[in-house]
């Protein structure tokens, strides 16, 4: 046991290292981990470096412009939008970081389920699961928010259901493919049992899709978090959020514009920098379909 | 002298490694091919014959680039002209038939507004007559009812009659050189026989440039005037047919020619031990010196030339004259029958299977199925240590019957009987675990079989700890000697499928299905994605193998000739119903079912004193008929209605062969053309 297991730890750190590599070696995986990471570590110390209160308003300097003591100027109570930008994506990264990966084990596992029974159950299971994706999601989380109300105890669990939905579907695909293989006829000829099929033959081969689906979904929650709050129902005010903070500002835009300027860079910044690293990802796993796997 | 139509002169072909060093995968070649010149390119796979063959248009797939050298069509330099210049010649002056036209066929266009484009784009033709010239072409490769044909879609076309478009498409913008890529690779061995036979009469009515790209000697044997010998994106031997076939002057023809089987052999063929260098990988030297038998000191330090030798070869040799030593008729073992027989390791009675679920509707009403079964009416008694070889066309059942054995597809009658007179249960789940372990299956595809995320020590321990209980010292112990048992050591265990060659990785999966100590073994052709070489070996260790475990093999393969060297009886299907078995060497014998008589005619050996016998048409059944017997459409010794209506008896002669016809055996055997003599 100790030298197979050893190797299979093994195998997988090489594969991590080189995939890695990989990305990294693409403009688009380059630009977009670096940018990820940048996020990643500002929402960590951004409380320890922040230049001002975020609470704290000031009446002489409400909607001043950008100067040397507040770089993004201050919002329509005085408050300096640079620390408030720096803190901003604090709740968001939360929410959906812890979100994304239970979207993803949900959704990848039923969906490697389905894939693997097929039959008359995935048919039927596949039209629930099409009915579902067909309603606006805006509509289906207000409602559940609204019922239970807001709060990252609401909005985790919200969240990871309805984004684990459409992971089921591309799960499911990804089963598809590798369940037609020969070895997992070989798996079934020597009668493994389904769940020894799902850990071994199924998870490691559809692992890279959930991978970059998992990325994808992120942005996306990202941005239906940051809409919840823009709409009121996500982050409560004083807290900074992007998307409440554009909704603060959009009424002054005309002739304030560094209020919404601020969170929106910030937000799209993130989201193209997780997207492009989908992307390098994808290419670097294979799975994107305009190239052959490297790796 | 003729003029050639294509002259390649001196060109070199490479890539870019990702470490930035280039790599070359064609290393100065020459080539020139006249008109009315067929001339074939041989080569395993990675040997750069395709890519030989695509630079002769001009094209290099994507990231390769010209790095010397230069392809010159009827005088004109193809790698300096421009897109639009390209674009005239290709199609239509110099045209491509690919491996798989199946998909080089615009699915949702009919194959009449397909060839009229071609005649379009690339023919003088106008336009009032493209339909009548269509048709003309349709006829020209021996489709029958071209009127027809030019109004169905290509998923409507056999594989064989999809290939004869292809061919006409081809032939449409009348070219002065016409390049095919494996054209037959893929086809039925009736339909490969064919397609050849057209081909060879193609370019001697159009007086055409032929370069006809293949790793099967039997085929480039029919249809090819010279013979170009590929290895490691070089050119080792050059010659007429007759030369490179019959008594090359390299050591790598020679035993590329002696690892293939052949219909009158006893013993196995021989394997070329070793596998091809990677691209960059030879530096100096000759780049066969590690598989050569011959070397020399100084083949590992200078690199040979091709050199012109008295007989007009060129050979690319230092020793190309002692060349004589390496044996050309692959005298490899003779497989061992083994003694302990008699015992039915699996006896299958009346079984039958089909692929169609009976419908809801009649279901319901109580209705029996309409539909025939896709195999019906298997009766076979495999015996201890016995190999029984099932051949048959694509279509025939073969495999299906193997998937019903191995558990996967459910019979939908009949009855299968394991050793010891104990029934298998028709699904694998229910069956006990001793059932289990004693059936393995191994598969044709390697890529396809093992997990590429699993390395081959997880691989094997699936077996080792599921059967056996395996765990720690031990697993490891167990699964270094399987390793070894298959000729691989145990430093394999912690690699991936992908960092193994073809051959290897269909030695893991012979020894996943061994690790399970497996009374009997089912090969679903094996050896058919690997090369020549690499298959001889695998051949090899299966008859190792058997030898030592007295294990029981039901080895399906399409290839007669292989099937003839490991099995000791035969069966052959059509349509999913049996038609002859019987010992191997009888089976192969006259008298035959007249549909073993078409396979063997259509075998093709790579000899060019041989030719194939053509008695029946090539059409493709799509589902056996409902009455009579099996073969009936395509039978050259149709009887009359009784074929149609009644399912002929079995004909029962010595030891054991049996014969399914309404044909007597004495006119069965009167009437044969060919057989195997031996």
């Amino acid at each position: 046991m100790s030298i197979v297991s050893f190797l299979d730890k093994n195998k997988h750190f090489n594969r991590i290292i080189l995939v890695l590599r990989d990305v990294m070696s693409r403009p688009s995986g380059a630009i977009g981990l670096t940018l990820v990471a940048a996020h990643l570590v500002l929402a960590l110390i951004s409380p320890l470096i922040v230049p001002y209160d975020y609470k704290a308003m000031n009446s002489a300097l409400m909607l001043s412009g950008p100067d040397s003591a507040h770089w993004l100027g201050t919002d329509h109570v005085g408050r300096d939008v640079f620390t408030r930008v720096l803190l901003g994506g604090r709740e968001a990264l939360l929410v959906t970081g812890v979100a994304t990966p239970i979207a993803v084990i949900w959704g990848g596992l039923v969906g490697i389920f389905f894939g693997l029974v097929g039959g008359r159950i995935d048919e039927v299971m596949m039209r629930v699961v099409d009915a579902f994706l067909s309603l606006p999601w805006i509509l289906k989380m207000l409602v559940l928010i609204v019922t239970f109300g807001t709060g990252i105890e609401v909005l985790i669990p919200t969240l990871a259901f309805f984004y684990g939905i459409p992971v089921i579907r591309i799960a499911r695909a990804a089963t598809h493919d590798v369940v037609a293989r020969d070895f997992v006829s070989a798996a079934r000829a020597r009668g493994h049992g389904r769940m020894s099929i799902i850990r071994r033959e199924l998870l490691p081969n559809v692992l890279d899709t959930l991978m970059v689906e998992g990325a994808m979904r992120w942005s996306w929650m990202l941005l239906a978090f940051s809409s919840l709050s823009f709409l009121g129902f996500g982050v409560s005010p004083p807290t900074p959020d992007w998307g409440l903070m554009i909704a603060d500002a959009r009424g002054f835009m005309s002739f304030a514009p560094w209020g919404v300027l601020g969170p929106v860079i910030a937000l799209s910044s993130l989201i193209i920098g997780i997207n492009l690293t989908a992307d390098a990802l994808a290419k670097a796993l294979g799975i994107d379909r305009a190239q052959k796997a490297p790796i | 002298m003729t003029t050639p139509i294509i002259d390649v002169k001196d060109i070199s072909v490479g890539f870019t490694a990702k470490s930035g060093a280039t790599l070359p995968i064609l290393r100065n070649i020459d080539l020139t091919v006249s008109e009315g010149e067929s001339v074939g390119i041989v080569g395993e796979s990675g040997s750069g014959k395709s890519t030989l063959a695509l630079a002769a248009m001009g094209f290099l797939k994507r990231g390769l680039r010209l790095l010397d050298g230069s392809v010159a069509f009827r005088g004109k330099d193809m790698f300096s002209l421009t897109r639009t210049e390209l674009e005239k010649i290709r199609g239509g002056e110099i045209a491509l038939i690919p491996q798989n036209s199946g998909q080089s066929l615009t699915p949702t266009m009919r194959i009449g507004a397909q060839l009229i484009e071609a005649l379009r784009l690339h023919s003088s033709v106008p336009a009032s007559e493209h339909v009548t010239k269509a048709i003309e072409l349709l006829g020209q490769v021996r489709l029958p009812d071209p009127k027809a044909i030019l109004s169905r879609f290509p998923h409507e076309l056999s594989g064989g009659q999809q290939q004869r478009v292809a061919v006409a498409m081809a032939l449409a913008g009348e070219p002065h050189a016409l390049l095919l890529d494996e054209p037959t690779t893929g086809l039925d061995v009736t339909t490969q026989a064919h397609i050849l036979e057209l081909l060879r009469d193609i370019a001697h009515e159009r007086n055409m440039a032929m370069v006809y790209v293949s790793h099967d000697l039997g085929a480039i044997a029919r249809v090819c005037d010279r013979v170009v010998v590929m290895y490691a994106g070089e050119v080792v031997l050059e010659g007429t047919t007759r030369q490179v076939l019959k008594n090359p002057a390299h050591p790598y023809a020679r035993g590329l020619l002696a690892s293939i089987p052949r219909l009158a052999d006893h013993h196995l063929p021989l394997a070329l031990d070793g596998r091809p260098p990677v691209p960059g990988g030879v530096a100096a030297g000759c780049s066969f010196v590690d598989r050569c038998a011959l070397v020399k000191h100084r083949c590992r330090v200078e690199r040979p030339g091709l050199a012109a030798l008295p007989d007009g070869e060129l050979a690319r040799c230092f020793y190309a004259d002692k060349t004589a030593e390496v044996s050309l008729a692959g005298l490899g073992v003779v497989p061992v029958e083994l003694e302990s027989r008699g015992t039915p390791a699996l006896q299958l009675d009346a079984l039958s299977i089909s692929y169609h679920q009976p419908g809801l509707l009649n279901k319901l009403l109580g209705r029996a199925e309409t539909r025939v079964a896709t195999v019906d009416d298997i009766d076979i008694t495999v015996c201890r240590g016995e190999t029984l070889g099932l051949v048959g066309e694509s279509g025939s059942g073969k495999s299906t019957i193997l998937k019903s054995v191995a558990g996967l597809l459910p019979p939908a009658g009949g009855k299968m009987t394991v050793a010891g007179g104990k029934t298998l249960a028709p699904v694998v789940d229910n069956r006990p675990p001793d059932h289990l372990r004693s059936i393995q299956l191994i598969f044709q595809n390697p890529d396809d079989s093992l997990n590429p995320r699993q390395t081959i020590a997880e691989i094997l321990e699936q077996p080792l700890r599921l059967y056996f209980g395996l765990t720690g010292q031990d697993l490891y112990d167990r699964s270094v000697e399987i390793l070894n048992r298959v000729r691989l050591g145990g430093h394999y265990l912690d690699r991936l499928p992908s960092q193994l060659s073809g051959g290897e990785k269909q030695r893991v999966a012979i020894a996943r299905a061994f690790a399970a100590d497996p009374e009997l073994v089912l090969c679903d052709e094996v050896t058919s994605a690997l090369d020549v070489s690499v298959q001889a070996a695998v051949l090899d260790l299966l008859n190792e193998l058997k030898e030592k475990h007295g294990t029981t093999y039901i080895f399906v393969s399409h290839d007669l000739a292989v099937v003839k060297v490991l099995s000791d009886r035969v069966a052959v299907l059509y349509q999913g119903r049996l038609c002859e078995i019987g010992p191997s060497n009888q089976v192969y014998a006259s008298p035959s079912h007249p549909y073993t008589e078409v396979l063997l005619g259509a075998v093709l050996e790579p000899d060019p004193d041989t030719a194939p016998t053509l008695s029946a048409d090539d059409i493709v059944e799509l589902s056996p008929p409902a009455r009579g017997c099996p073969f009936q459409r395509r039978c050259p010794r149709k009887i009359g209605s009784i074929c149609d209506s009644e399912t002929p008896p079995w004909h029962r002669l010595d030891s054991g062969h049996a014969i399914r016809c309404h044909h007597k055996i004495d006119d069965l055997a009167a009437a044969q053309v060919v057989a195997v003599v031996e």
